[in-house]
Protein backbone atom coordinates (compact mmCIF):
# COMPACT_ATOMS: atom_id res chain seq x y z
CA UNK A 1 0.00 0.00 0.00
CA UNK A 2 2.96 2.58 0.84
CA UNK A 3 4.29 1.78 -2.27
CA UNK A 4 1.36 2.32 -4.67
CA UNK A 5 0.34 5.73 -3.05
CA UNK A 6 4.38 6.56 -3.34
CA UNK A 7 3.71 5.72 -7.14
CA UNK A 8 0.89 7.67 -7.23
CA UNK A 9 2.60 10.34 -5.41
CA UNK A 10 5.64 10.23 -8.30
CA UNK A 11 3.31 9.82 -11.18
CA UNK A 12 1.36 13.09 -9.94
CA UNK A 13 4.47 14.96 -9.19
CA UNK A 14 5.72 13.80 -13.03
CA UNK A 15 2.43 14.62 -14.72
CA UNK A 16 2.25 18.27 -12.88
CA UNK A 17 5.73 18.81 -14.17
CA UNK A 18 4.84 17.89 -17.99
CA UNK A 19 1.72 20.21 -17.58
CA UNK A 20 4.07 22.94 -16.62
CA UNK A 21 6.55 22.53 -18.94
CA UNK A 22 3.86 22.21 -21.28
CA UNK A 23 1.82 25.42 -20.16
CA UNK A 24 5.71 27.09 -20.40
CA UNK A 25 5.75 26.13 -24.20
CA UNK A 26 2.58 28.11 -25.30
CA UNK A 27 3.26 30.81 -23.33
CA UNK A 28 6.69 31.52 -25.04
CA UNK A 29 4.92 31.00 -28.14
CA UNK A 30 1.95 34.05 -27.30
CA UNK A 31 3.47 36.50 -28.95
CA UNK A 32 4.45 34.97 -31.82
CA UNK A 33 1.00 33.41 -32.40
CA UNK A 34 -0.87 36.50 -31.69
CA UNK A 35 0.48 38.66 -34.10
CA UNK A 36 0.82 36.10 -36.98
CA UNK A 37 -2.47 33.68 -36.02
CA UNK A 38 -4.72 36.55 -34.68
CA UNK A 39 -8.00 35.96 -36.93
CA UNK A 40 -7.57 32.10 -35.20
CA UNK A 41 -7.42 33.06 -31.99
CA UNK A 42 -10.40 35.84 -31.86
CA UNK A 43 -12.70 32.69 -33.88
CA UNK A 44 -11.62 30.42 -31.08
CA UNK A 45 -12.79 33.18 -29.07
CA UNK A 46 -16.00 33.10 -30.68
CA UNK A 47 -16.13 29.37 -30.38
CA UNK A 48 -15.65 28.64 -26.88
CA UNK A 49 -17.43 31.89 -25.89
CA UNK A 50 -20.41 31.22 -28.15
CA UNK A 51 -20.55 27.82 -27.31
CA UNK A 52 -20.74 28.43 -23.52
CA UNK A 53 -22.88 31.44 -23.62
CA UNK A 54 -26.18 30.29 -23.31
CA UNK A 55 -25.92 27.85 -20.40
CA UNK A 56 -23.77 30.61 -18.46
CA UNK A 57 -26.78 33.00 -18.72
CA UNK A 58 -29.23 30.71 -17.73
CA UNK A 59 -27.41 29.19 -15.06
CA UNK A 60 -26.54 32.43 -13.79
CA UNK A 61 -29.93 33.87 -13.41
CA UNK A 62 -30.70 30.78 -11.40
CA UNK A 63 -28.58 31.11 -9.22
CA UNK A 64 -28.93 34.41 -8.61
CA UNK A 65 -32.53 33.81 -8.03
CA UNK A 66 -31.44 30.76 -5.22
CA UNK A 67 -28.96 33.34 -3.52
CA UNK A 68 -31.65 35.92 -2.87
CA UNK A 69 -34.30 33.89 -2.24
CA UNK A 70 -31.64 31.81 0.50
CA UNK A 71 -30.63 35.28 1.34
CA UNK A 72 -33.97 36.76 2.29
CA UNK A 73 -34.94 33.83 4.19
CA UNK A 74 -31.74 33.77 6.60
CA UNK A 75 -31.34 37.45 6.72
CA UNK A 76 -35.29 38.46 7.66
CA UNK A 77 -34.12 36.38 11.03
CA UNK A 78 -31.91 39.53 11.92
CA UNK A 79 -34.13 41.97 10.23
CA UNK A 80 -31.66 42.48 7.63
CA UNK A 81 -32.97 41.36 4.45
CA UNK A 82 -32.18 44.60 2.88
CA UNK A 83 -28.61 43.12 2.51
CA UNK A 84 -29.33 40.68 0.97
CA UNK A 85 -28.27 42.91 -2.10
CA UNK A 86 -24.60 42.74 -0.48
CA UNK A 87 -24.72 38.78 -0.37
CA UNK A 88 -25.92 38.12 -3.51
CA UNK A 89 -22.87 40.65 -4.57
CA UNK A 90 -20.57 39.30 -2.68
CA UNK A 91 -21.22 35.46 -3.41
CA UNK A 92 -21.31 36.25 -7.28
CA UNK A 93 -18.81 38.40 -8.18
CA UNK A 94 -15.86 36.85 -5.28
CA UNK A 95 -16.97 33.24 -5.66
CA UNK A 96 -19.98 31.87 -7.73
CA UNK A 97 -19.20 33.69 -10.93
CA UNK A 98 -15.79 32.49 -11.55
CA UNK A 99 -16.08 29.07 -9.69
CA UNK A 100 -19.64 28.45 -11.28
CA UNK A 101 -18.28 29.92 -14.97
CA UNK A 102 -15.45 27.32 -14.50
CA UNK A 103 -16.97 24.51 -14.23
CA UNK A 104 -19.50 25.30 -16.67
CA UNK A 105 -16.81 26.21 -19.39
CA UNK A 106 -15.41 22.88 -18.64
CA UNK A 107 -17.86 21.01 -19.17
CA UNK A 108 -19.38 23.00 -22.38
CA UNK A 109 -16.00 24.16 -24.33
CA UNK A 110 -13.72 22.58 -22.73
CA UNK A 111 -15.25 18.79 -23.85
CA UNK A 112 -15.42 20.06 -26.94
CA UNK A 113 -11.58 21.67 -27.16
CA UNK A 114 -10.26 18.22 -25.61
CA UNK A 115 -11.97 16.02 -28.11
CA UNK A 116 -11.76 17.93 -31.26
CA UNK A 117 -8.35 17.76 -30.22
CA UNK A 118 -8.11 14.50 -29.34
CA UNK A 119 -9.90 13.42 -32.84
CA UNK A 120 -7.69 15.64 -34.67
CA UNK A 121 -5.01 13.56 -33.29
CA UNK A 122 -6.78 10.33 -33.57
CA UNK A 123 -7.22 10.98 -37.51
CA UNK A 124 -3.72 11.48 -37.91
CA UNK A 125 -4.41 15.47 -38.60
CA UNK A 126 -1.61 16.85 -36.27
CA UNK A 127 0.77 13.99 -37.80
CA UNK A 128 -0.23 15.70 -41.52
CA UNK A 129 0.95 19.11 -40.09
CA UNK A 130 4.01 18.02 -38.50
CA UNK A 131 4.78 16.66 -41.98
CA UNK A 132 3.83 19.69 -43.64
CA UNK A 133 6.37 21.52 -41.40
CA UNK A 134 3.22 23.37 -39.88
CA UNK A 135 3.32 23.09 -35.64
CA UNK A 136 0.62 22.01 -34.47
CA UNK A 137 1.10 23.67 -30.81
CA UNK A 138 1.09 27.07 -32.69
CA UNK A 139 -1.57 26.20 -35.54
CA UNK A 140 -4.25 24.17 -33.20
CA UNK A 141 -3.01 24.13 -29.79
CA UNK A 142 -2.34 28.03 -28.87
CA UNK A 143 -5.19 29.61 -30.47
CA UNK A 144 -7.56 27.50 -28.43
CA UNK A 145 -6.18 27.82 -25.17
CA UNK A 146 -5.59 31.52 -26.13
CA UNK A 147 -9.40 31.50 -27.19
CA UNK A 148 -10.18 29.97 -23.76
CA UNK A 149 -8.30 32.47 -21.98
CA UNK A 150 -9.66 35.54 -23.51
CA UNK A 151 -13.24 34.08 -23.18
CA UNK A 152 -13.43 33.15 -19.77
CA UNK A 153 -13.26 36.61 -17.42
CA UNK A 154 -16.10 37.92 -20.62
CA UNK A 155 -18.14 35.07 -19.87
CA UNK A 156 -17.74 35.46 -16.07
CA UNK A 157 -18.51 39.03 -16.10
CA UNK A 158 -22.01 37.64 -17.70
CA UNK A 159 -22.43 35.04 -15.58
CA UNK A 160 -22.24 37.92 -12.32
CA UNK A 161 -23.85 40.30 -13.98
CA UNK A 162 -27.13 38.35 -15.21
CA UNK A 163 -26.60 36.56 -11.55
CA UNK A 164 -27.06 40.02 -10.11
CA UNK A 165 -30.10 40.89 -12.40
CA UNK A 166 -31.94 37.02 -11.37
CA UNK A 167 -31.12 38.32 -7.41
CA UNK A 168 -32.98 41.70 -8.35
CA UNK A 169 -35.89 39.83 -10.12
CA UNK A 170 -36.27 37.26 -6.71
CA UNK A 171 -35.71 39.84 -4.02
CA UNK A 172 -36.77 43.38 -5.19
CA UNK A 173 -39.67 41.94 -7.81
CA UNK A 174 -40.65 38.83 -5.94
CA UNK A 175 -39.62 39.44 -2.22
CA UNK A 176 -39.97 42.57 -2.49
CA UNK A 177 -36.95 43.89 -1.21
CA UNK A 178 -36.33 47.85 -0.92
CA UNK A 179 -34.87 48.09 -4.85
CA UNK A 180 -33.01 51.27 -3.47
CA UNK A 181 -31.17 49.31 -0.49
CA UNK A 182 -30.71 46.43 -2.72
CA UNK A 183 -28.54 48.52 -5.21
CA UNK A 184 -26.97 51.02 -2.78
CA UNK A 185 -25.63 48.84 -0.25
CA UNK A 186 -24.07 46.39 -2.88
CA UNK A 187 -22.92 49.67 -4.41
CA UNK A 188 -21.52 51.37 -1.15
CA UNK A 189 -20.34 47.92 0.27
CA UNK A 190 -18.18 46.32 -2.67
CA UNK A 191 -15.02 47.91 -3.47
CA UNK A 192 -12.53 47.38 -6.11
CA UNK A 193 -10.11 45.00 -4.33
CA UNK A 194 -13.44 42.50 -4.03
CA UNK A 195 -14.32 43.03 -8.06
CA UNK A 196 -10.22 42.29 -8.76
CA UNK A 197 -10.49 38.96 -6.47
CA UNK A 198 -13.75 38.25 -8.95
CA UNK A 199 -11.58 39.35 -12.19
CA UNK A 200 -8.05 37.31 -11.03
CA UNK A 201 -10.06 34.17 -10.58
CA UNK A 202 -11.74 34.04 -13.38
CA UNK A 203 -8.45 34.52 -15.54
CA UNK A 204 -6.47 32.19 -13.48
CA UNK A 205 -9.72 29.43 -13.97
CA UNK A 206 -9.59 30.53 -17.24
CA UNK A 207 -5.29 29.31 -17.77
CA UNK A 208 -6.97 25.90 -15.88
CA UNK A 209 -9.56 25.04 -17.55
CA UNK A 210 -8.46 26.14 -21.11
CA UNK A 211 -4.88 24.21 -20.37
CA UNK A 212 -6.18 21.28 -18.55
CA UNK A 213 -8.51 21.19 -22.33
CA UNK A 214 -6.00 21.23 -24.61
CA UNK A 215 -3.67 19.83 -22.80
CA UNK A 216 -5.60 16.36 -22.11
CA UNK A 217 -7.02 16.51 -25.97
CA UNK A 218 -3.29 16.89 -27.55
CA UNK A 219 -1.75 13.75 -25.37
CA UNK A 220 -5.19 11.38 -25.61
CA UNK A 221 -4.47 8.38 -26.71
CA UNK A 222 -5.70 8.27 -30.33
CA UNK A 223 -8.48 5.87 -30.02
CA UNK A 224 -12.23 6.26 -29.60
CA UNK A 225 -11.71 4.96 -25.72
CA UNK A 226 -8.30 7.82 -25.26
CA UNK A 227 -10.83 10.34 -26.71
CA UNK A 228 -13.20 9.79 -24.34
CA UNK A 229 -11.55 9.38 -21.42
CA UNK A 230 -9.71 12.57 -22.22
CA UNK A 231 -12.70 14.34 -22.34
CA UNK A 232 -14.04 13.19 -18.80
CA UNK A 233 -10.55 13.84 -17.13
CA UNK A 234 -10.69 17.51 -18.29
CA UNK A 235 -14.15 18.11 -16.87
CA UNK A 236 -12.97 16.06 -13.99
CA UNK A 237 -9.09 17.70 -13.35
CA UNK A 238 -10.53 20.89 -14.22
CA UNK A 239 -12.89 21.39 -11.47
CA UNK A 240 -10.73 19.71 -8.67
CA UNK A 241 -8.25 22.54 -9.78
CA UNK A 242 -10.13 25.37 -9.93
CA UNK A 243 -11.78 24.56 -6.35
CA UNK A 244 -8.02 23.51 -5.11
CA UNK A 245 -7.06 27.15 -6.74
CA UNK A 246 -10.03 28.99 -5.63
CA UNK A 247 -9.46 28.36 -1.83
CA UNK A 248 -5.66 29.52 -2.01
CA UNK A 249 -6.95 32.74 -3.73
CA UNK A 250 -9.48 33.41 -1.20
CA UNK A 251 -7.28 32.63 1.11
CA UNK A 252 -4.26 34.60 -0.16
CA UNK A 253 -6.78 37.96 -0.31
CA UNK A 254 -8.09 37.59 3.54
CA UNK A 255 -4.13 37.29 4.56
CA UNK B 1 38.73 16.41 -55.16
CA UNK B 2 36.81 15.51 -51.59
CA UNK B 3 34.94 18.77 -51.61
CA UNK B 4 33.65 18.13 -55.15
CA UNK B 5 32.54 14.63 -54.59
CA UNK B 6 30.64 15.84 -51.50
CA UNK B 7 29.07 18.78 -53.68
CA UNK B 8 27.91 16.09 -56.15
CA UNK B 9 24.10 15.00 -55.97
CA UNK B 10 24.37 11.79 -54.27
CA UNK B 11 22.35 8.72 -55.99
CA UNK B 12 20.63 7.80 -53.08
CA UNK B 13 17.55 10.31 -51.70
CA UNK B 14 17.25 8.07 -48.64
CA UNK B 15 19.97 5.91 -47.35
CA UNK B 16 19.35 3.50 -44.07
CA UNK B 17 21.58 1.89 -42.27
CA UNK B 18 21.73 -0.50 -39.20
CA UNK B 19 18.36 0.89 -38.45
CA UNK B 20 17.13 -0.66 -34.93
CA UNK B 21 13.72 0.32 -33.61
CA UNK B 22 11.05 -1.57 -31.25
CA UNK B 23 7.62 -0.75 -29.58
CA UNK B 24 7.88 -1.89 -26.25
CA UNK B 25 9.05 -5.68 -26.16
CA UNK B 26 8.59 -5.77 -29.92
CA UNK B 27 11.17 -5.81 -32.07
CA UNK B 28 10.23 -4.33 -35.19
CA UNK B 29 13.53 -2.97 -37.21
CA UNK B 30 16.35 -5.39 -36.46
CA UNK B 31 19.48 -3.80 -38.78
CA UNK B 32 17.49 -2.66 -41.40
CA UNK B 33 19.58 -1.07 -44.69
CA UNK B 34 17.40 0.34 -47.37
CA UNK B 35 18.76 3.22 -50.08
CA UNK B 36 16.01 5.02 -52.21
CA UNK B 37 16.97 6.12 -55.19
CA UNK B 38 16.97 9.79 -56.75
CA UNK B 39 13.98 10.39 -59.18
CA UNK B 40 12.89 6.70 -58.89
CA UNK B 41 9.79 4.99 -57.68
CA UNK B 42 10.88 2.63 -54.18
CA UNK B 43 8.33 0.64 -52.91
CA UNK B 44 8.30 -0.75 -49.38
CA UNK B 45 6.71 -3.95 -49.46
CA UNK B 46 5.87 -6.72 -46.45
CA UNK B 47 3.13 -8.56 -45.10
CA UNK B 48 0.84 -6.52 -41.89
CA UNK B 49 2.81 -5.46 -39.22
CA UNK B 50 6.40 -5.22 -40.53
CA UNK B 51 6.08 -2.07 -39.92
CA UNK B 52 6.00 -0.48 -43.37
CA UNK B 53 4.31 2.86 -42.32
CA UNK B 54 6.63 2.93 -39.16
CA UNK B 55 9.35 2.82 -41.48
CA UNK B 56 8.14 6.26 -43.53
CA UNK B 57 7.14 7.48 -39.92
CA UNK B 58 11.23 7.11 -38.98
CA UNK B 59 12.58 8.51 -42.23
CA UNK B 60 10.69 11.69 -41.76
CA UNK B 61 11.58 11.75 -38.10
CA UNK B 62 8.17 11.49 -36.34
CA UNK B 63 9.32 8.37 -34.50
CA UNK B 64 13.31 8.33 -33.76
CA UNK B 65 15.44 4.89 -34.40
CA UNK B 66 16.84 3.25 -31.29
CA UNK B 67 19.91 2.35 -32.93
CA UNK B 68 21.44 3.55 -36.86
CA UNK B 69 21.35 6.49 -39.00
CA UNK B 70 18.89 8.07 -41.34
CA UNK B 71 20.57 10.60 -44.21
CA UNK B 72 18.11 12.20 -46.01
CA UNK B 73 19.83 13.60 -48.84
CA UNK B 74 23.10 13.85 -47.30
CA UNK B 75 21.83 15.09 -44.03
CA UNK B 76 21.34 12.69 -40.91
CA UNK B 77 18.25 13.35 -39.60
CA UNK B 78 18.71 12.46 -36.09
CA UNK B 79 20.46 16.14 -35.26
CA UNK B 80 18.63 18.40 -36.76
CA UNK B 81 16.54 20.83 -34.61
CA UNK B 82 13.06 21.68 -34.43
CA UNK B 83 13.85 24.34 -37.64
CA UNK B 84 16.15 22.23 -39.29
CA UNK B 85 13.48 19.64 -39.64
CA UNK B 86 10.47 21.21 -40.35
CA UNK B 87 12.78 22.96 -43.15
CA UNK B 88 13.69 19.24 -44.40
CA UNK B 89 10.20 18.21 -44.07
CA UNK B 90 8.71 21.23 -46.64
CA UNK B 91 10.68 19.24 -49.31
CA UNK B 92 8.77 16.21 -47.88
CA UNK B 93 5.17 15.64 -49.27
CA UNK B 94 3.19 12.92 -47.58
CA UNK B 95 0.04 10.72 -48.36
CA UNK B 96 -1.39 9.22 -45.18
CA UNK B 97 -3.18 5.90 -44.65
CA UNK B 98 -6.59 7.67 -44.36
CA UNK B 99 -5.86 10.84 -45.85
CA UNK B 100 -5.83 13.04 -42.67
CA UNK B 101 -7.38 15.73 -44.20
CA UNK B 102 -7.79 18.92 -42.04
CA UNK B 103 -11.46 17.99 -40.98
CA UNK B 104 -12.54 22.10 -40.59
CA UNK B 105 -11.61 23.15 -43.85
CA UNK B 106 -13.59 22.56 -47.07
CA UNK B 107 -11.29 20.37 -49.71
CA UNK B 108 -9.98 23.68 -51.20
CA UNK B 109 -8.76 24.99 -48.18
CA UNK B 110 -7.22 21.60 -47.35
CA UNK B 111 -5.21 21.36 -50.62
CA UNK B 112 -4.17 25.11 -50.15
CA UNK B 113 -2.99 25.05 -46.58
CA UNK B 114 0.55 24.36 -47.21
CA UNK B 115 0.79 26.90 -49.40
CA UNK B 116 -1.14 29.89 -46.92
CA UNK B 117 1.24 28.70 -44.51
CA UNK B 118 4.40 28.41 -46.20
CA UNK B 119 4.27 31.20 -48.86
CA UNK B 120 3.24 34.57 -49.70
CA UNK B 121 1.83 34.03 -53.05
CA UNK B 122 -1.54 36.01 -53.92
CA UNK B 123 -5.10 34.59 -53.67
CA UNK B 124 -5.33 33.93 -57.29
CA UNK B 125 -2.11 32.64 -57.62
CA UNK B 126 -2.98 30.03 -55.09
CA UNK B 127 -6.58 29.69 -56.35
CA UNK B 128 -5.07 28.58 -59.95
CA UNK B 129 -2.67 26.12 -58.22
CA UNK B 130 -5.25 24.53 -55.71
CA UNK B 131 -7.48 24.23 -58.96
CA UNK B 132 -4.66 22.36 -60.92
CA UNK B 133 -3.63 19.95 -58.52
CA UNK B 134 -7.33 19.17 -58.05
CA UNK B 135 -7.75 18.69 -61.15
CA UNK B 136 -4.99 16.65 -61.26
CA UNK B 137 -6.72 13.84 -58.99
CA UNK B 138 -9.88 14.41 -60.63
CA UNK B 139 -11.57 16.76 -57.80
CA UNK B 140 -12.02 19.67 -59.41
CA UNK B 141 -15.50 19.74 -59.22
CA UNK B 142 -15.48 19.11 -55.46
CA UNK B 143 -13.63 22.09 -54.64
CA UNK B 144 -16.28 22.97 -52.13
CA UNK B 145 -16.87 20.15 -50.49
CA UNK B 146 -16.02 19.09 -46.40
CA UNK B 147 -13.80 15.87 -46.04
CA UNK B 148 -16.58 14.56 -44.08
CA UNK B 149 -18.43 14.47 -47.14
CA UNK B 150 -15.82 12.47 -49.12
CA UNK B 151 -15.65 8.71 -49.40
CA UNK B 152 -12.64 7.55 -48.81
CA UNK B 153 -10.66 7.03 -51.83
CA UNK B 154 -12.03 10.96 -52.97
CA UNK B 155 -10.54 12.08 -49.61
CA UNK B 156 -7.05 9.96 -50.69
CA UNK B 157 -7.14 11.88 -53.77
CA UNK B 158 -7.30 15.42 -52.03
CA UNK B 159 -4.88 14.17 -49.71
CA UNK B 160 -2.37 13.70 -52.82
CA UNK B 161 -3.67 17.04 -54.46
CA UNK B 162 -2.53 18.35 -50.98
CA UNK B 163 0.73 16.60 -50.61
CA UNK B 164 1.88 17.72 -54.02
CA UNK B 165 0.43 21.47 -53.34
CA UNK B 166 4.31 22.89 -52.84
CA UNK B 167 6.04 20.57 -55.49
CA UNK B 168 7.77 18.58 -52.90
CA UNK B 169 11.46 16.73 -54.20
CA UNK B 170 9.64 13.58 -52.06
CA UNK B 171 6.64 12.31 -51.82
CA UNK B 172 5.72 9.34 -49.35
CA UNK B 173 2.71 7.24 -49.98
CA UNK B 174 1.31 5.24 -47.20
CA UNK B 175 -1.22 2.64 -49.11
CA UNK B 176 -2.32 4.67 -51.76
CA UNK B 177 -3.74 1.87 -53.46
CA UNK B 178 -6.07 0.56 -50.63
CA UNK B 179 -10.46 1.26 -50.89
CA UNK B 180 -9.66 2.55 -54.43
CA UNK B 181 -12.05 1.70 -57.10
CA UNK B 182 -10.37 0.29 -60.06
CA UNK B 183 -10.82 3.45 -61.69
CA UNK B 184 -9.31 5.39 -59.71
CA UNK B 185 -6.40 2.96 -58.89
CA UNK B 186 -5.17 3.21 -62.59
CA UNK B 187 -5.50 6.92 -63.34
CA UNK B 188 -3.56 7.19 -59.22
CA UNK B 189 -0.81 4.71 -59.89
CA UNK B 190 -0.58 6.37 -63.42
CA UNK B 191 -0.04 9.53 -61.73
CA UNK B 192 2.52 8.46 -59.37
CA UNK B 193 4.33 7.32 -62.19
CA UNK B 194 3.99 10.45 -64.18
CA UNK B 195 4.62 13.02 -61.89
CA UNK B 196 7.82 11.39 -60.75
CA UNK B 197 9.20 11.28 -64.06
CA UNK B 198 8.03 14.68 -65.18
CA UNK B 199 8.83 16.50 -62.24
CA UNK B 200 11.92 14.85 -61.25
CA UNK B 201 10.89 14.37 -57.97
CA UNK B 202 11.71 10.42 -56.10
CA UNK B 203 8.66 8.52 -54.16
CA UNK B 204 8.78 6.10 -51.80
CA UNK B 205 5.71 3.60 -51.61
CA UNK B 206 4.28 1.32 -48.85
CA UNK B 207 1.83 -0.90 -50.32
CA UNK B 208 0.68 -4.51 -50.03
CA UNK B 209 -0.78 -4.37 -53.87
CA UNK B 210 1.69 -6.41 -55.69
CA UNK B 211 0.21 -6.18 -59.06
CA UNK B 212 -0.10 -2.01 -58.71
CA UNK B 213 3.62 -2.19 -57.23
CA UNK B 214 4.73 -4.03 -60.41
CA UNK B 215 3.41 -1.27 -62.86
CA UNK B 216 4.82 1.42 -60.72
CA UNK B 217 7.69 0.82 -58.76
CA UNK B 218 11.64 1.34 -60.31
CA UNK B 219 12.64 -0.72 -57.42
CA UNK B 220 10.78 -2.40 -54.36
CA UNK B 221 12.34 -3.82 -51.11
CA UNK B 222 10.44 -6.69 -49.39
CA UNK B 223 10.05 -6.20 -45.34
CA UNK B 224 10.26 -9.34 -42.99
CA UNK B 225 11.38 -9.68 -39.74
CA UNK B 226 13.16 -6.35 -38.71
CA UNK B 227 15.18 -6.80 -42.23
CA UNK B 228 15.42 -6.62 -45.88
CA UNK B 229 14.41 -10.18 -47.07
CA UNK B 230 14.42 -9.53 -50.88
CA UNK B 231 14.70 -6.31 -53.11
CA UNK B 232 15.41 -5.42 -57.03
CA UNK B 233 12.65 -4.81 -59.68
CA UNK B 234 9.53 -6.18 -59.68
CA UNK B 235 10.99 -8.51 -62.58
CA UNK B 236 13.77 -10.06 -60.23
CA UNK B 237 11.41 -10.00 -57.58
CA UNK B 238 9.25 -12.07 -59.64
CA UNK B 239 11.88 -14.44 -60.61
CA UNK B 240 13.17 -14.57 -57.01
CA UNK B 241 13.61 -18.39 -55.97
CA UNK B 242 13.17 -17.72 -51.87
CA UNK B 243 10.20 -19.11 -50.63
CA UNK B 244 8.89 -16.08 -48.86
CA UNK B 245 9.51 -13.92 -51.74
CA UNK B 246 7.23 -16.38 -53.94
CA UNK B 247 4.84 -16.58 -50.99
CA UNK B 248 4.31 -13.00 -50.53
CA UNK B 249 4.21 -12.30 -54.47
CA UNK B 250 1.93 -14.99 -55.53
CA UNK B 251 -0.39 -14.59 -52.28
CA UNK B 252 -0.18 -18.15 -50.94
CA UNK B 253 -1.21 -18.97 -47.71
CA UNK B 254 1.46 -20.94 -47.21
CA UNK B 255 4.99 -20.41 -46.98
CA UNK B 256 7.55 -18.83 -44.34
CA UNK B 257 5.43 -16.18 -43.11
CA UNK B 258 2.68 -17.82 -41.38
CA UNK B 259 -0.97 -17.15 -41.31
CA UNK B 260 -2.18 -17.17 -37.88
CA UNK B 261 -0.70 -15.52 -35.27
CA UNK B 262 1.16 -17.82 -32.78
CA UNK B 263 -1.72 -19.63 -30.48
CA UNK B 264 -1.59 -22.84 -28.70
CA UNK B 265 -3.01 -26.37 -30.31
CA UNK B 266 -6.60 -25.74 -32.08
CA UNK B 267 -7.82 -28.44 -31.02
CA UNK B 268 -6.39 -28.29 -27.30
CA UNK B 269 -8.56 -25.25 -27.41
CA UNK B 270 -11.80 -26.10 -28.22
CA UNK B 271 -12.13 -29.01 -26.12
CA UNK B 272 -11.03 -26.32 -23.18
CA UNK B 273 -8.08 -28.45 -22.40
CA UNK B 274 -5.60 -25.88 -22.65
CA UNK B 275 -7.51 -24.13 -19.28
CA UNK B 276 -6.68 -26.83 -17.33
Amino acid sequence: MPRELWITFVEFVRTFGALTLFLVELLIQVPRVFVRRFRLIVAQVYNAGSLSLVIIMVCGAFVGGVLALQGYANLTRFNAEDAVGIFAGFALIKELGPVITALLFAGRAGTALASEIGLMKATDQLSAMEMMAVDPIRRVVLPRFLGGVIAMPLLTAVFSMIGLLGAHMVGVMLLSIDVGAFWQQMQSTLDLRDVSEGILKSVVFGVIASLLAVWEGYNAIPTAEGVSRATTRTVVLTAIAVLITDFMITAWFLR
Amino acid sequence: MLRREMNAPRDNIVEIRDLHFSRGARKIFDGLNVDIKRGQVTAIMGPSGTGKTTLLRLITRQLRPDHGTIVVDGVDIANLNKAELYKLRKRFGMLFQNGALLTDLSVFENVAFPLREHTNLSNRLIRHVVLTKLHAVGLRGAADMMPGELSGGMARRVALARAMATDPDILIYDEPFVGLDPISMGVIVRLVRRMNDALGISSILVSHDVDEISTVSDCSYLLSDGKVAASGSPDELNRASSELVRQFMHGMADGPVAFHFAAPDYAEQLLGRDSE
